[in-house]
């Protein structure tokens, strides 16, 4: 995967393009906007980083101008400014996702994977299935092996957007962003205990789980042979 | 700007010349228009007399012929005051009356008119003007019966001469008023900026004077004062809030360093540096959300949260609320029950929601009772011990979010501190959280006009939200309640 951070404090992208690197990805740095812009339509690159603060042309703008010119490369926001608003002024310019700084490393990396399966990935397919498990999103049906499932609406939900990204680390922010669609964070463990609802259904009986928990960052749902 | 100049700007001053200049326009056409009455009514009255003198004299010459007329007239010409009388012979002759000359020709147009006359007994240049009727009598003697205009004359200077003092005065008398009125709103315009500036080099406690006549500047005043005592609130708020972060977010960094240090120190194995690196991430972690949780009140209480308002069903939010905290709930052992009308709401509903699941929050962790027992008798809602809640429904034109427990409560001297930011009371202290929740529920209830209200379930806490039906409708003014100072 090819990733172009846009940042221009000199320091948080060198260990943004470090990390990225050492976890098998391909980054490259701009420092400014204009930089930033032009690399960003030269470049084949599969997940833009912003800042939203930039010298020369600042995020929001280069945002637009990328989306004017045609461009449909996934950018995933980073701003300061983590206020509700904010973040709705970053998606309406055009932007994919919206991260708050200060971020975990886990949560950003979580958010460019699943941008860029968004950017490669098929069509919305009607059934999930990871190892033995299957849902079908058309009946909502949910089986694993030879078992029918019986999930409540929510847990539904939550399972759908796990299998979507199965094989990738979802943060509980993430869950409670897309699942719950509410943007604030709570000061409780409260997606932990619907995630263990969700195991004990999936998982609980069965010889090899499938719904892991990735520690410092979040959970991920894959089989476990890998 | 000379003292003068500074007068004659003011709108004060620009006024009374207005109203000067409107009522010297009215004064001087209600003079004319009296003049002009007047004039007509003394014309008609001596055309009255006259046309009636002139009948009983026409009356006369037909009953005892020249000599009767004669003698009349003479006879009435030498009255004090009297009319003006002639009678000429056809050749026109005087031969009696009381006119020693007349403009030419006035004989000789019968009917009335104005002319200039001499009397018998002036001088030869004292000509007055009069109002003359000539008639022609039988034997083409011609009678001529006038009276003196030097009444109506008199009475035209006087209203004149009214008309220019009054003018003068009015004049005189407005322009003073108007620098009365001009020096004295000058005067307290400049008391306010006095103030005003006094205030901005940083006296924020000072305020306006405010006089009791109740006019649009005491308004003003008084409006000016209530803006600053909202700024100084928001002052006084924002070097508590610095104060509290200073104290609240120095105590875990000084965890944080403590901690990073004391591994330096040690030369442990891998697994004691990653232990404490991970505590320093858990550490930081909840730092930012402290931090996070400080931006989104002050946001919410400066009122910039305002944009994304929109129209929901609060009773939809409780049921978002309800389905996030329903299996934590019950992790604690507790039941989180639902009970909604569907209810219209204008409003943002990211902050509302935040601030529900705020109490909802608190009341998993602190609303367990302490020991197992149903609710006392004359419990206002029916609740078992180990349940929460959650309700959404319209009391008049508010609509009401609550949350209700069974827990040990808040005791009513503490409810308003408990809103507070920062403040842990004493029961909850052992519990992990960063004592903002209440507080930001309770900024998001001003934001919407609306408060957050503390009361007794007898036993357990019901806290609510009461938000205006039509939160738009009031977001104008928002109220200005000092925040109490932490001790």
């Amino acid at each position: 995967m090819r990733i172009l951070i846009i940042e221009d404090d000199r320091e948080s992208a060198d260990y943004l393009v470090k990390a990225f690197r050492e976890v098998g990805y391909i980054a490259d740095l701009a420092g400014d906007g204009e930089e930033g812009l032009s690399m960003a339509e030269s470049g084949d690159y599969d997940v833009l980083v912003v800042d939203r603060m930039l010298p020369k042309r600042d995020g929001l703008s280069l945002i637009g101008a990328l989306r004017d010119k045609g461009n449909r490369t996934p950018v995933l926001i980073l701003s300061a400014l983590g206020q509700v608003d904010d973040r709705i002024k970053g998606l309406r310019a055009g932007g994919d996702d919206y991260l708050p700084k200060p971020y975990s490393f886990a949560e950003l990396l979580a958010r460019v994977e699943v941008l860029s399966r968004r950017n490669v990935g098929p069509a919305e397919e009607t059934t999930y299935r990871v190892g033995d498990l299957e849902l079908d999103r058309l009946s909502h049906r949910v089986a694993r092996g030879k078992d029918e499932l019986t999930l409540q609406p929510r847990e539904f939900r939550l399972l759908e957007y796990l299998m979507k990204h199965a094989g990738q680390v979802v943060t509980r922010t993430m869950l409670l962003e897309n699942v719950w669609d509410y943007h604030f964070d709570p000061q409780t463990n409260v997606i932990d205990v619907h995630i263990s609802r969700l195991r004990s259904k999936i998982d609980k009986g069965f010889e090899r789980p499938l719904l892991h928990t990735i520690r410092g960052a979040g959970y991920m749902i894959r089989d476990g042979i890998r | 700007m000379t003292a003068f100049g500074k007068l004659i700007r003011t709108t004060a001053f620009r006024l009374t010349l207005v109203y000067l200049f409107l009522f010297a326009l009215f004064a001087a056409s209600l003079l004319a228009y009296f003049a002009w009455n007047t004039r007509r009514m003394i014309t008609e009255q001596i055309t009255t007399t006259v046309s009636a003198e002139v009948s009983e004299i026409s009356e006369i010459y037909g009953r005892r012929g020249l000599r009767g007329l004669f003698f009349t007239i003479e006879n009435r010409a030498l009255r004090p005051g009297a009319n003006l009388y002639l009678v000429t012979t056809p050749t026109g002759q005087a031969i009696a009356g009381n006119v020693g000359s007349l403009a030419p020709g006035v004989m000789g147009t019968e009917g009335w008119s104005e002319t200039a006359y001499r009397r018998l007994d002036e001088q030869d240049n004292a000509y007055h003007r009069a109002l003359v009727n000539v008639t022609q009598l039988s034997g083409g003697f011609r009678l001529l019966i006038g009276r003196d205009l030097e009444e109506r004359r008199r009475l035209f200077g006087i209203v004149a001469k009214a008309a220019q003092w009054s003018i003068l005065v009015v004049v005189v008398l407005g322009i003073a008023g108007g620098i009365f009125v001009a020096r004295r709103v000058l005067q307290r315009i400049d008391a306010m900026t006095g103030t005003a500036q006094r205030i901005m080099a940083g006296d924020l406690s000072d305020r306006l004077p405010v006089g009791r006549s109740g006019d649009e500047l005491d308004r003003l005043a008084s409006n000016l004062n209530a803006m600053l005592e909202r700024i100084e609130a928001l002052m006084v708020g924002l070097k508590e809030v610095s104060d509290n972060i200073a104290h609240d977010l120095k105590t875990p960094l000084t965890r944080l360093r403590n901690r990073a240090e004391e591994a330096l120190a040690k030369s442990g194995c891998e697994a004691d540096y990653r232990a404490a690196l991970e505590r320093t991430i858990e550490e930081s972690d909840g730092l930012i959300r402290t931090f996070n949780a400080l931006l989104m009140i002050a946001r919410a209480e400066s009122g910039q949260a305002r944009g994304n308002m929109d129209n929901f069903d609060a009773a939809d939010v409780a049921e978002g609320i309800h389905e996030l905290y329903e299996p934590l709930a019950e992790d604690g052992g507790l039941t989180l029950r639902l009970k909604t009308i569907s209810t219209p709401l204008h409003g943002n509903r990211e902050l509302i929601s935040q601030a529900l699941a705020n109490l909802v929050e608190n009341a998993i962790k602190y609303g367990k009772p302490d020991e197992p027992k149903s609710a006392e008798k004359g419990a206002v809602i029916s609740l078992d011990a180990k349940q929460i809640l959650i309700e959404a429904r319209r009391e008049g034109d508010q609509v009401l979010l609550s949350v209700t427990d069974r827990g040990p409560g808040i005791p009513e001297g503490e409810r308003k501190h408990a809103m507070e930011r920062f403040v842990r009371l004493d029961t909850s202290r052992s519990q992990p959280g960063s004592g903002l929740g209440l507080s930001l529920a309770s900024a998001v209830a001003t934001l919407h006009g609306g408060e957050l209200r503390l009361g007794d379930a007898h036993p357990g806490l019901v806290a609510t939200l009461v938000l205006p039906a039509r939160a738009s409708d009031r977001l104008a003014a928002p109220t200005a309640d000092v925040p109490q100072k932490v001790a």
